[in-house]
């Protein structure tokens, strides 16, 4: 089994690598959850309480309330890509990091 | 007897080709199917891409399929919320859940919560909330599967719903999670095939104009049977003018529909599959894709049928709305009988699919939490032990699940058995996922407080809500979908439950180590060499 031998995960947490990669997590996940969210959750809230305002055409026969809808399409698809282009960078991070403490090993 | 009421129809073709082909794969699956890592995780060698579509695989149940299209050709807009629910729920689970949850974890979303508390309340309440999320969906699968087959290929409720048992049975009993994988995947290709097809026909009875399309949606009259409507307007569920709760009770359902797919035990598991964290990653990619792609075509099939079905088409003998039927009726109309035969073939793989992967994750964690951990308090020499048991759970939890369906028969209510799944799910597993990952105080007393009080209010809300046990006018909860209050109750009971008990300094000393393995993948569960 690939267990490596207890290592001291305190210090490893301490190393000033793991603190600027979850520094950069946090710089991209934490804004970005609290935007889809709102985002997402404005979708029935509008819906729900300014009714009239969400049955407004915007294009042709397409109303606003559609219209917001299907953006939440492409909003969770451009949220997607930018995790994954973002995330591309935390890997490069934490090759560096654990390639910095990786023991030979059999 | 049974038997010899049964027609060959089309339907019934290819409903054998699909069953003759997943036991193929079982049988395949079967010899590879030995040890834990290999009958839980697929050996943790699944492709990314490979993932992803078994994610949408698992995930885009009869529900979705039959369920959504139904819902937006009666009740338009309000129906859709469920399409952008069931996709923006995706960005919980890639930007919160999947990683940490892939590194930290061996085969169920138990591992990651004990990892630094007491292994064994923690596992057993974590056991209890995946059975109880696991049968609660797989019900509603079932009671859909009945009445589907029933009007598909016109066998009974009860041989419908054993049948589906069984094949559900075989496939997890002897080809474990790469077998399941492989039904999960063919099955959310064939879903796309139909999908993008039904749009297509769709589409052509307005001239290929989305114009046309939306023009008609806006004017939906059900091929002149009834006065048009416009169905792109929202409120015609949960409108105010409906329902005075209508408003709150859609914001409910929509925070449930959003928090509650990261919680659901039969989509956490599917992350153990793949090597690392990074292809967890790209799986969930795959997956947003090919769901959303999905759900977007639900705009054609679902806003369409009122466009071109005439209404007393999909009404039942009763004149109750048929809302399981729509698609397979639309398909009839526009592509004739041989499309309905693929149509249903669809329907039909799509249950089969969940059920599987449904099984698959409750007697995962059975065995792996509750046999392996609790009982035999982590002792890791039986691991044999350990598929046997999940083997032996697997035939109780499909034999009871076949029970209760038969027992509730073809009129028990399925979206509301899906809707208490999702709202367990949101309520008490993802408090206690997102704490135990991002909260180092959080301990033992806080996970299993959190996991107890969003079961427990989640399944009281429920049975005091209009869909419960007092109906539509004895209702205490006036809201059908319980999020709105579960949700929060449950990261409540989680924060008291941690800040109300001793520190537990054991538990926070791991916190370094726990964050450090789930945020960098150090350690993690490795892919087995082999295939």
């Amino acid at each position: 089994m690939a267990n490596p031998s207890k290592p001291d995960w305190e210090a490893l947490a301490a190393r000033p690598a793991f603190a600027e990669l979850l520094a950069a997590k946090r710089r991209f996940i934490v804004p970005a959850t609290i935007f889809f969210l709102i985002y997402y959750m404005a979708l029935p809230i509008l819906v729900g309480y300014f009714p009239e305002l969400m049955k407004r055409p915007v294009y042709g026969k397409i109303n606003v309330a559609y219209a917001f809808a299907f953006s939440q399409f492409i909003m969770t698809f451009v949220v997607a890509w930018l995790y994954m282009r973002t995330a591309r960078k935390w890997d490069a991070m934490e090759h560096a990091l654990l390639s910095s403490i990786e023991t030979p090993k059999s | 007897m049974l038997l010899a009421k049964i027609e060959m129809t089309p339907a019934l073709g290819m409903f054998l080709a699909f069953v003759a082909l997943t036991l193929v794969i079982t049988w395949l699956s079967a010899r590879k199917a030995t040890g834990s890592a290999n009958y839980f995780a697929a050996g943790r060698s699944i492709k990314g891409w490979q993932n992803g579509l078994a994610v949408a695989g698992d995930y885009m149940s009869a529900a979705s399929f039959l369920g959504i299209s139904g819902m937006i050709a009666f009740k338009g807009f309000d129906g859709f919320m469920y399409s952008v629910g069931f996709l923006v729920a995706y960005l919980t689970v890639l930007l919160l859940v999947a990683e940490p949850l892939r590194n930290a974890g061996k085969y169920t979303m138990a591992d990651l919560l004990a990892y630094r508390m007491s292994p064994r309340p923690v596992r057993a309440m974590a056991s209890l909330s995946t059975l109880m999320v696991s049968s609660i969906y797989m019900i509603a699968q079932m009671v859909g599967a009945g009445g589907i087959i029933k009007e598909l290929i016109h066998v009974e409720f009860a041989p419908a719903v054993i049948g589906v048992g069984v094949l559900m049975l075989v496939y997890v009993v002897f080809g474990g999670m790469l077998a399941t994988t492989w039904v999960q995947i063919i099955k959310a290709v064939l879903l796309m095939g139909g999908a993008f097809a039904l749009s297509w026909m769709v589409l052509g009875k307005h001239d290929y104009s989305l114009t046309k399309f939306f023009e008609a949606v806006s004017h939906a009259d059900y091929a002149g049977t009834t006065e048009p409507k416009n169905l792109l307007e929202p409120g015609m569920k949960y409108g105010a003018a409906v329902n005075i709760w209508g408003p709150l009770d859609f914001i409910s359902l929509a925070l449930g529909l959003v928090l509650g797919t990261a919680g659901l035990p039969h989509i956490l598991v599917r992350f153990y599959t793949v090597p690392d964290a990074k292809t967890a990653r790209v799986s969930v990619a795959w997956a947003i894709g090919v769901i959303g792609v999905f759900y977007i075509l639900t705009t054609f099939f679902g806003f369409g049928a009122a466009t071109i079905l005439q209404k007393s088409a999909i009404l039942t003998e009763s004149g109750a709305e048929n809302t399981n039927m729509v698609a397979p009726i639309l398909a009839h109309a526009l592509g004739g009988e041989m499309f309905f035969a693929f149509i249903s073939a669809v329907a039909f793989a799509t249950i089969l699919a969940v059920v599987a992967g449904l099984t698959m994750s409750a007697s995962t964690s059975f065995a792996h939490d509750f046999y392996t951990n609790v009982i035999k308090r982590g002792a890791e020499s039986a691991a044999d032990q350990e598929v046997k048991v999940a083997r032996i759970t697997a035939f109780f939890v499909g034999a009871i699940s076949i029970g209760i369906a038969i027992k509730m028969g073809p009129t028990a209510n399925a979206a509301f058995l899906v809707g208490l799944a999702f709202a367990v799910a949101a309520s008490a597993n993802l408090p206690v996922i997102l704490f135990s990952i991002f909260w180092k105080r959080f301990n033992t007393t806080g996970a299993v407080a959190g996991l107890a009080t969003g079961l427990a209010s989640a399944v009281i809300l429920i049975l005091l809500s209009p869909n419960g046990i007092f109906g539509k006018k004895g209702a205490i909860f006036p809201l059908e979908n319980p999020g709105i209050l579960s949700i929060p109750l449950g990261f409540l009971g989680a924060w008291l439950g941690t800040i109300f008990s001793k520190r537990d300094p054991e538990a926070e000393a791991k916190f370094a180590e726990l964050n450090f393995r789930a945020q960098t993948g150090l350690g993690s569960e490795k892919a087995s060499s082999g295939h």
